[in-house]
C-alpha cells in the first residue's frame, strides 16, 4: 500500500468561541462536499478562542481549496495545513474489552506494556483500555485487541500541533460590550 | 443617550447612510416598524412578498454600489427572503437584511411564527448574526455593513429578538470604534513575483484574451481594464455579469462567451494561448466541458475570493487580490503590444455571426424577441439601465443589447432565479432616480413577482417593464425542443391579459404584436412618469443560439445555419 494514495492532510484551525460557529464550520464542509475523516474542537488557554483539527483525505479533495474556503468564514481566525510542516500528532481510544478469564486478561496486560496505553478501569467481566498515540499506533493497538474481543470503543480523532518555535496563535482580543441586562454568556461552541 | 433596540438599529442604519429600504412588517418586527415614524430620514418601501423586498434591494445595491437594506418579519417574512440571499450570495452584491425574531425567551420553544433564520440562512449568506442583547446592535449594524459591502460583496443577516428592540441601551458613537475581525482578511495588493510571471505570460503571448468578469464592476476597475487591453492589444470578452466592464462598441470588445455567447469568444478561448481571467469565476456556463476547456493557452487568474482560484480551472498564475490595485500595479509593466493576426482571426469568427444572424436576415412577420431587443436598444440610445429576468429573453438581452456603462445591466446570473428583474429593477430605480429603468422580463418569471405591481404604483416608481410574451416558459420548452423530442410538458403557459391586469393595479399599458409598434412602445413608456406596462406578443418558438449544450466542448456549439440555408 503506497502512502502517498492514502495521504492524509491535518488542518488546524482557530476559531473565535462564539455560538453557532462550530455548525458554520461543519456546514461549510457539508455544502463543498468535503469529506472529513475526524473533526475535534476544544478551547484554547485563551477562553474567546477555540482550536479545531481536522483530518481529511487528499485523494478526494484538494486540501488548499479547503484552507481557502474556511477562510471564508468571518469567524475562523487562522487556518493552515498542519501536516505539510514537522509536527505531532495524537489520537486517543478508550476501549473496553473482554478480560472474563486470565487468558483474557494475560493478553490484555500484555498488549498494554507493547502499546502506550494503559487499563484505567477493571471489572469482573471487562476492562477499559486507554491508548494515546498516533493514528497508525492506535489503529494497529484496536486491531490486535479484536480477537480478545471489543466491546465498546470511542476514540477523540487527531490533534496536532507543529514543532518548534513556529506558533499557531492570534493576538486577538474580543471587543467589550457593556450589558444592560448583566453579563452574557458569549463564549461557548 | 439611551435609547430602544430599534431605535439604535434605526440611527445606526443612517449613519450607514441608508436611504430606503424595502420590507414588510409583521409581529416580531412591529417594534422597528413603530420607531421607523421617529425616522422619517429612511423610507420604507412596502413590498407585496418578502422576496420582492430581497431582490429590490439587490437590484438597488448593484445599481449604486451602495449596500442594500431589506426588512422582513420572523418565520416566514425571514423564510421568504431566502431566495433573495441566495441569489446576491451567488453574484456576489452586498446587502443587509434585517429580520425580527421572537423574544429571546421563547426562541427554541416553537412559538408563533419562530423559525431559526440564522440556521435556514447559513448556506446562503457571506454572514449571519442573531443579536442576543440591544447594547449589542451598533456593533453588530457595523460589521454586518463592513463584511457585506468589502471583500467579495455578499448579502449579510441581522437576526433580532422582539424584546431586543425594546429593550433599552445605552447609544453612543457610530462607527464604534471596535470594529475588529480577527478572521476577516481582504486581500488587496498582488505578490511581485505573481505579478512579474503574469507580465511575461503577457509578454509572450501570441493569441491573449481577457474574460472579464463581474469583480471588475464592483470592483471599480473598468478604466484599468480598458487601459490594459488597450495597451497589450488584447481583445476582451465578457461574462454575463461582465457585461459593460468594457463598453461592447469598443473595438477589442466581442461580446459575451459562454453557454450563449457569441460564436467568436467561444472560438477564441479555445484557440487562445493566453487567457487572463479578471474577477469571474469559470463557472460552468462559460466553460462547458472543463477537461478541453482552452487546451492551448496558459492562465492568469486575478480574483479577490482565494478558494476561486484552481477551483474549477487550474491556472498557471492565480493572483489574490482587488482589481483595481492588482490592475494598476500591473499596468506600468504592461509590454505595448498588438496581434493584428489575432484580431483579425477573431473577426472571421465574427463575421460568420452575422451571416447567421436573425434579426438583420428575419422576413417573418411574427415579432421575434431578438427584435424587440435590438430595438429597445436602438430606441433607448444603449444608454437605458435594463433589468432582466431569467431564460430566453435574458440571454437574447445579452447578445443585443450592448451596454457602454459598468452596472446598466442587472441580471441574475449565477443563481438563475426567475422573479428577479421586475423587483430588482424597482430597487435600481430608487439607486437611479434620473436614469430610464427598463425591467426586461418573460411571461413564466414577471408571474412569480408580479405582485410588486401594487408596489411600484404604491410608490410610484418610473419603471417601465417590457414583458416579452411568447406564451411558453421558452428556455425550457428550448431544452425540451433540442434533448427531449419536443415533448413540451409543463411549458406550455395560460396566460393572463398582462394588460389588463395592469389597468387593475392602475398602471397604463400597451401591447406590441409588430415590429413598427416598437418605436411608438418606446415613446409611449418615456410618456408616462411613473410604472408603465409593455407586453410583446412574440413568436412562440423561438431559439436563442448559438448554444453550447450542457457539459459539451465550448466550440461544440449548436449554430443557427447561415442566411440562405435550411433554417431549423
Amino acid at each position: 500500500m503506497s502512502t502517498n494514495a492514502n495521504k492524509k492532510h491535518i488542518i488546524s484551525a482557530l476559531v473565535e468561541n462564539k455560538p453557532g460557529v462550530l455548525n458554520r464550520l461543519v456546514s461549510l464542509f457539508r455544502r463543498r462536499n468535503f469529506n472529513i475523516d475526524s473533526l475535534t474542537v476544544g478551547r484554547t488557554h485563551k477562553p474567546h478562542v477555540s482550536r479545531m483539527t481536522i483530518v481529511i483525505d487528499g485523494q478526494r479533495l484538494n486540501p488548499r481549496q479547503m484552507v481557502a474556503n474556511l477562510y471564508k468564514l468571518v469567524n475562523v481566525i487562522d487556518a493552515r495545513m498542519i501536516s505539510e510542516d514537522l509536527h505531532v500528532e495524537r489520537d486517543m481510544a478508550l476501549v473496553k474489552v473482554r478480560t472474563d478469564d486470565t487468558e483474557s486478561f494475560n493478553a490484555v496486560t500484555e498488549l498494554c506494556e507493547r502499546f502506550p496505553a494503559r487499563i484505567i478501569d477493571m471489572g469482573m467481566q471487562v476492562a477499559i483500555v486507554e491508548i494515546t498515540a498516533r493514528t497508525e499506533l492506535v489503529e494497529e493497538f484496536i486491531n490486535q485487541l479484536k480477537p480478545i474481543g471489543i466491546v465498546e470503543l470511542v476514540r477523540t480523532g487527531v490533534v496536532a500541533m507543529g514543532r518548534g518555535v513556529r506558533t499557531q496563535d492570534t493576538e486577538y482580543e474580543p471587543a467589550s460590550i457593556s450589558m444592560n441586562g448583566g453579563e452574557l454568556e458569549r463564549y461557548s461552541v | 443617550m439611551l435609547l430602544t433596540g430599534a431605535e439604535i438599529l434605526l440611527e445606526c442604519l443612517i449613519k450607514e447612510g441608508v436611504e430606503v429600504v424595502f420590507g414588510y412588517p409583521g409581529g416580531a418586527i412591529l417594534p422597528t416598524y413603530d420607531s421607523m415614524t421617529k425616522y422619517p430620514q429612511i423610507r420604507h418601501v412596502l413590498v407585496r412578498h418578502e422576496q420582492g423586498a430581497s431582490h429590490m434591494a439587490d437590484g438597488y445595491a448593484r445599481a449604486s454600489g451602495k449596500v442594500g437594506v431589506c426588512i422582513a418579519t420572523s418565520g416566514p417574512g425571514a423564510t421568504n427572503l431566502v431566495t433573495g440571499l441566495a441569489t446576491a450570495l451567488m453574484d456576489s452584491v452586498g446587502i443587509v437584511a434585517i429580520t425580527g425574531q421572537v423574544a429571546r425567551g421563547s426562541i427554541g420553544t416553537d412559538a408563533f411564527q419562530e423559525t431559526d433564520v440564522t440556521g435556514v440562512t447559513l448556506p446562503v449568506t457571506k454572514h449571519n448574526y442573531l443579536v442576543m442583547s440591544a447594547a449589542e446592535i451598533p456593533l453588530v449594524v457595523e460589521e454586518a455593513f463592513h463584511i457585506a459591502r468589502s471583500g467579495r460583496p455578499g448579502p449579510v443577516l441581522i437576526d433580532i429578538p422582539k424584546d431586543v428592540q425594546t429593550e433599552k441601551a445605552e447609544f453612543g458613537s457610530y462607527p464604534t470604534g471596535k470594529l475588529r475581525l480577527p478572521g476577516y482578511k481582504v486581500a488587496s495588493s498582488a505578490d511581485e513575483n505573481d505579478l512579474a510571471e503574469a507580465i511575461r505570460l503577457i509578454q509572450e503571448a501570441e493569441r491573449p484574451l481577457i474574460l472579464a468578469g463581474h469583480g471588475l464592476i464592483m470592483g471599480n476597475a473598468t478604466q484599468q481594464l480598458q487601459e490594459l487591453a488597450e495597451i497589450a492589444g488584447i481583445p476582451v470578452t465578457l461574462t454575463l455579469l461582465g457585461k459593460g466592464a468594457l463598453p461592447e462598441q469598443h473595438p477589442l470588445c466581442i461580446g459575451m462567451m459562454g453557454m450563449h455567447g457569441h460564436a467568436a469568444s467561444n472560438h477564441a478561448i479555445q484557440e487562445a494561448d493566453l487567457l487572463i481571467a479578471l474577477g469571474m469565476r469559470f463557472d460552468d456556463r462559460v466553460t462547458g466541458n472543463l477537461k478541453t476547456y482552452s487546451p492551448l493557452s496558459r492562465k492568469i487568474h486575478v480574483d479577490i475570493d482565494p478558494s476561486e482560484i484552481n477551483k474549477n480551472v487550474k491556472v498557471d498564475v492565480g493572483i489574490v487580490g482587488d482589481l483595481r490595485t492588482v490592475l494598476t500595479q500591473m499596468l506600468p509593466h504592461v509590454p505595448r503590444k498588438q496581434h493584428p493576426e489575432w484580431v483579425r482571426r477573431i473577426r472571421d469568427w465574427q463575421e460568420d455571426g452575422s451571416e447567421r444572424d436573425i434579426v438583420t436576415h428575419y422576413t417573418g412577420s411574427t415579432l421575434l424577441g431578438a427584435q424587440v431587443i435590438n430595438d429597445l436598444w436602438k430606441f433607448t440610445d444603449g444608454n437605458a439601465v435594463t433589468v432582466t429576468d431569467v431564460g430566453q429573453h435574458q440571454m437574447l438581452e445579452a447578445q443585443y443589447y450592448p451596454h457602454q456603462r459598468p452596472s446598466t445591466l442587472l441580471t441574475s446570473g449565477g443563481l438563475g432565479t426567475m422573479g428577479f428583474g421586475f423587483p430588482a429593477a424597482i430597487g435600481a430605480k430608487f439607486a437611479k432616480p434620473d436614469e430610464e429603468v427598463w425591467a426586461i422580463v418573460g411571461d413564466g418569471g414577471f408571474q412569480m413577482t408580479l405582485a410588486e405591481l401594487a408596489t411600484a404604483r404604491q410608490e410610484n416608481v418610473d419603471v417601465n417593464i417590457a414583458i416579452l410574451n411568447n406564451g411558453f416558459l421558452g428556455m425550457v420548452r428550448q431544452w425540451q425542443e433540442i434533448f427531449y423530442e419536443q415533448r413540451y410538458h409543463a411549458t406550455p403557459m395560460v396566460n393572463p391579459d398582462f394588460c389588463k391586469l395592469a389597468e387593475a393595479y392602475g398602471i397604463p399599458s400597451m401591447r406590441v404584436t409588430s415590429r413598427d409598434q416598437i418605436k411608438e412602445s418606446v415613446d409611449f413608456a418615456r410618456s408616462i412618469k411613473g410604472p408603465v406596462l409593455i407586453e410583446y406578443v412574440i413568436l412562440k418558438e423561438e431559439m436563442v443560439y448559438p448554444m453550447v449544450p450542457s457539459g459539451a466542448d465550448l466550440d461544440k456549439m449548436i449554430r443557427r445555419p447561415k442566411w440562405g440555408e435550411t433554417q431549423p
